[in-house]
């Protein structure tokens, strides 16, 4: 080994995070003690300016080549002190951390025993950083497209700010439009603004914008590459419609002799097997869907009158699906929630009373351009006298989601005044507690109230046409206990909306697989950090917007798609990403060039060449992803992992076991 | 020597088990002060020669974590540590050494309950049997 190392440790005292439980002079100490350490310090807070000055200093005076850090996560502050090393003139990978607060201190309360963990954990660290090598990162140019998959509010939100700086995006929406769920709204609590007037501006932003390619009706394949520079295949579905030619008339809509229920509708509309989602759809150009598409069906024996009515000849029986590759440099996911389906609570009685409905069903009723032309209405087309709105179905409950879906009060509110304002009917709010607590929701609670909704606080137990009065007869009776009186409650009413969760896409799991991020417990994608990275991933290049991180309502889902457009952005002006360094490398006087690690690698980083007549692997640098697969596979011990060599983790697994004496 | 609190030595994959870990921390969930964890980039970077290694220098117990099946940042690094130390369990088992001493379990970033309670649990099972002096000889 080369020159004689000099290690510097230091302790974070993280107030009393770890001070609290380790004994951290005690440690310093001890760490004081073992081979190679020149200096051992403890401080208060080091990840301040003043305690990486510290270990800047000292790597500077004491001529330390080594660093140690015993503090919190690596994933929370590893990369700031290797940058301070970095900063001092140390190569940023003789560094070591140790973790002694989320692993020891924070989950032992012996004192003893939590000091003694941090002596071992610190102990294995610098045992480890003896065996570091300088390593050096390489610099890549950054893509400076951006993929933005989803286009709904957020999705869009992103994909606008990034095209209106200049760079180019590509926008791939799985449905036959873009604009999501906000679309579907009628209005927007709590100004009670248009949704759609709001949206469709963007919406047309977008389907004209120079630097914005929308890929509509396609879905992402399959991804690869790194941040800076990924590799994307986009399916794009055959719409069996010529793009270029389809004016978007509508004819071949109302010529389709097929209807069948449309999704924008939420089922309370038809649509053809050809058809246009809705009015301002962009692209505005009909779909066919192939599996109620009668002339595909019969295999072009029957039908094809949307064939004989188009005047543009755009129909295209002939169309298949297509894959698109393209590149991207950052990745924003903004796949949004579906909704959660309440006849899997069967005592609410959804899809079993015909004038059980859920929100999404009553704001395509209330919106001026639904099926009803914003008339409410009950199945046998009277104005309902009386309606209960029932919150959290779903939410906030043990058996199906335990959290809070965030947005339900507010919409449920907002039907409230709706229905006071259009039917003049009785109102009941069901609700387990009222969260209000956005800019003016409080206030409009208030407003509300005041319009004479009846508010009950407690959770309905069901909803029964079983009547036991004169006046329940040919009602829906909602049960539920007044909690505040203490007292059941039979609450006879023409119709019933239920407020139904925002749950994970059901499709959330393969997502989350293609572009290798994580899920919560709940489903929904996992931020990198809860509070200050709630845009980015543990993925780096990869950022989520909107409700596929969790519910949200139109002004968050506004600011979070912002917030992964500027982190996009951050990345494409920087122009270049450092490479992973801690990679494979093969020691070729060993190699006998068996080829195991190129069958091994999912990524094709080795390949087997012939090297002055011998058959050796060489690694490829731009492809290895460092995972160390190989370096396991390797039977002749010369694949190895740099950062992760077997000698740094048989070092560790020797501290770590060590027996102490004394 | 009283050795009835024995020694475990965890490989915890970056991506998810380390972050699982993290999260049990940041909860400031309890569990017992046992293990020590080395973090991996992927659990498929553990050799098995690691946790025969950790059992011949004193472990009592190897704990190997990764990302439940489907979730490897590296696509399949998990499969292949299930498979390769499947196959170890057997021979250990063979040789004499209890099953629990190598344990292979998965654990998500988000469940820091977990990774408390498989913990826990391992913690339990090697309390169970007595210390390992198998490689005492
Ligand atoms: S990264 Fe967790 S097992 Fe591969």
């Amino acid at each position: 080994m080369e020159d004689e190392k000099r290690i510097g440790v230091y302790i974070c005292h993280c107030g009393l995070n770890i001070a609290g439980t380790v004994d951290v002079e005690e440690l310093a100490q001890y760490a004081a003690a073992l081979p190679n350490v020149v200096v051992s310090r403890d401080y208060r807070y080091l990840c301040s300016d003043p305690g990486q000055d510290l270990l800047k200093n000292d790597i500077k005076e004491l001529g330390l080549n080594r660093v140690v850090v015993a503090s919190c996560s690596p994933r929370m502050h590893e990369h700031t002190f290797r940058k301070a090393c970095q900063a001092a003139g140390l190569n940023p990978y003789l560094y070591e951390h140790a973790n002694i607060r989320e692993h020891c201190s924070w989950v032992h309360a012996d004192k003893e025993q939590a000091t003694q963990k941090a002596k071992d954990l610190l102990r294995a660290a610098v045992q480890r950083v003896h065996y570091h090598e300088p390593l050096e990162v390489r610099e890549v140019p950054v893509n400076p497209n951006t993929l933005v998959v989803g286009a709904g509010i957020a999705g869009i939100e992103a994909a606008l700010k990034i095209a209106n700086g200049g760079h180019k995006v590509y926008l791939v929406e799985k449905e036959a439009s873009i604009g999501g769920h906000m679309i579907q709204l009628d209005t927007t609590f709590p100004t009670l603004d248009c949704s759609e007037c709001i949206m469709t501006p963007k919406m047309s932003e977008v389907g004209h914008h120079p630097n914005i390619e929308l890929l509509a009706y396609s879905e992402v394949e399959e991804v690869s590459g790194s941040v800076g520079n990924f590799k994307v295949k986009v399916r794009k579905k055959a719409r069996y419609v010529d793009e270029d030619k389809c004016i978007g008339c509508g004819i071949c809509e109302q010529k389709c002799p097929w209807k069948v229920p449309s999704e924008f509708e939420v089922g309370l509309g038809k649509r053809g097997a050809v058809y246009i989602p809705f009015a301002q759809a962009i692209p505005n150009i009909a779909t066919i869907d192939k599996d109620h598409c009668v002339y595909i069906q019969s295999e072009g024996k029957k039908c094809g009158a949307c064939i004989k009515f188009c005047d543009a000849g755009a129909i295209d029986f002939e169309q298949r699906d297509q894959i698109v590759e393209l590149e991207a440099g950052a990745i924003i996911l903004a796949t949004g929630y579906d909704v959660f389906d309440p006849s899997q609570i069967p005592q609410y009685g959804y899809r079993k009373y015909d004038n059980v409905i859920t929100a999404l069903e009553f704001e395509r009723m209330t919106c001026a351009s639904g099926p009803t032309s914003g008339t409410i209405r009950l199945k046998d087309g009277k104005t309902p006298r009386s309606a209960a709105i029932i919150h959290c179905v779903g939410s906030r409950d043990k058996n199906y989601c335990e959290y809070c879906s965030r947005i339900c009060c507010m919409y449920a509110l907002k039907h409230a005044h709706h229905l006071k304002e259009k039917t003049n009917a009785d109102v009941y709010g069901l609700y387990i507690d009222m969260r209000c607590t956005g800019d003016g929701y409080e206030e409009f609670y208030k407003r509300v109230s005041e319009e004479g909704v009846i508010f009950i606080k407690g959770k309905v137990a069901n909803v029964t046409d079983r009547a036991i009065t004169e006046e329940e007869k040919g009602k829906l009776v909602v049960i539920a206990e007044d909690t505040l009186l203490g007292k059941m409650m039979r609450i006879p009413v023409d119709m019933v909306i239920l407020c139904p969760a925002m749950i994970p896409r059901s499709d959330a799991t393969d997502v989350a697989r293609k572009f290798s991020i994580t899920q919560k417990a709940t489903g929904f994608f996992l931020e990198r950090h809860a509070k200050l990275e709630p845009q980015a991933t543990a993925v780096d290049g990869i950022f989520i917007a909107g409700c596929c991180q969790f519910p949200k309502d139109i002004p968050d889902s506004v600011s979070h798609g912002r917030a992964a457009a500027a982190a996009a952005l951050e990345l494409i002006d920087k122009g270049s990403v450092t490479t992973e360094a801690a990679i494979s490398c093969v020691d070729e006087t060993l190699c006998h060039g068996c080829g195991i690690c190129e069958e091994i690698c999912e990524f094709q980083a080795p390949r087997v060449v012939l090297k002055d007549g011998k058959r050796v692997s060489t690694v490829n640098e731009a492809l290895c992803k460092g995972c160390g697969v190989c370096a396991v596979a390797c039977p002749s011990g010369a694949m190895s992992i740099k950062h992760f060599t077997r000698d740094e983790i048989a070092t560790m697994i020797e501290a770590l076991t060590a027996v102490e004496n004394g | 020597m009283n050795n009835s609190e024995p020694k475990i030595v965890a490989f915890c994959c970056n991506w998810c088990s380390y972050a699982g870990a993290d999260l049990a921390g940041t909860s400031r969930m309890q569990y017992p002060a046992n293990l020590r964890i080395i973090r991996v980039m992927c659990s498929g970077r553990v050799n098995p020669v690691f946790v025969l290694k950790a059992l011949r220098v004193g472990a009592d117990g190897v704990l190997v974590l990764g990302c439940h099946p489907g979730d490897c940042h590296y696509l399949t690094g998990n499969y292949r540590t299930r498979r390769r130390l499947s196959i170890t369990m057997k021979f250990m088992e063979y040789m004499g050494i209890e099953p629990e001493r190598i344990q292979v379990s998965w654990c998500s970033a988000s469940e820091g309950s977990r990774f408390a309670e498989v913990v826990t649990e391992v913690t339990a099972d090697l309390k169970r049997i007595s210390p390992n002096r198998l490689f005492n000889d």
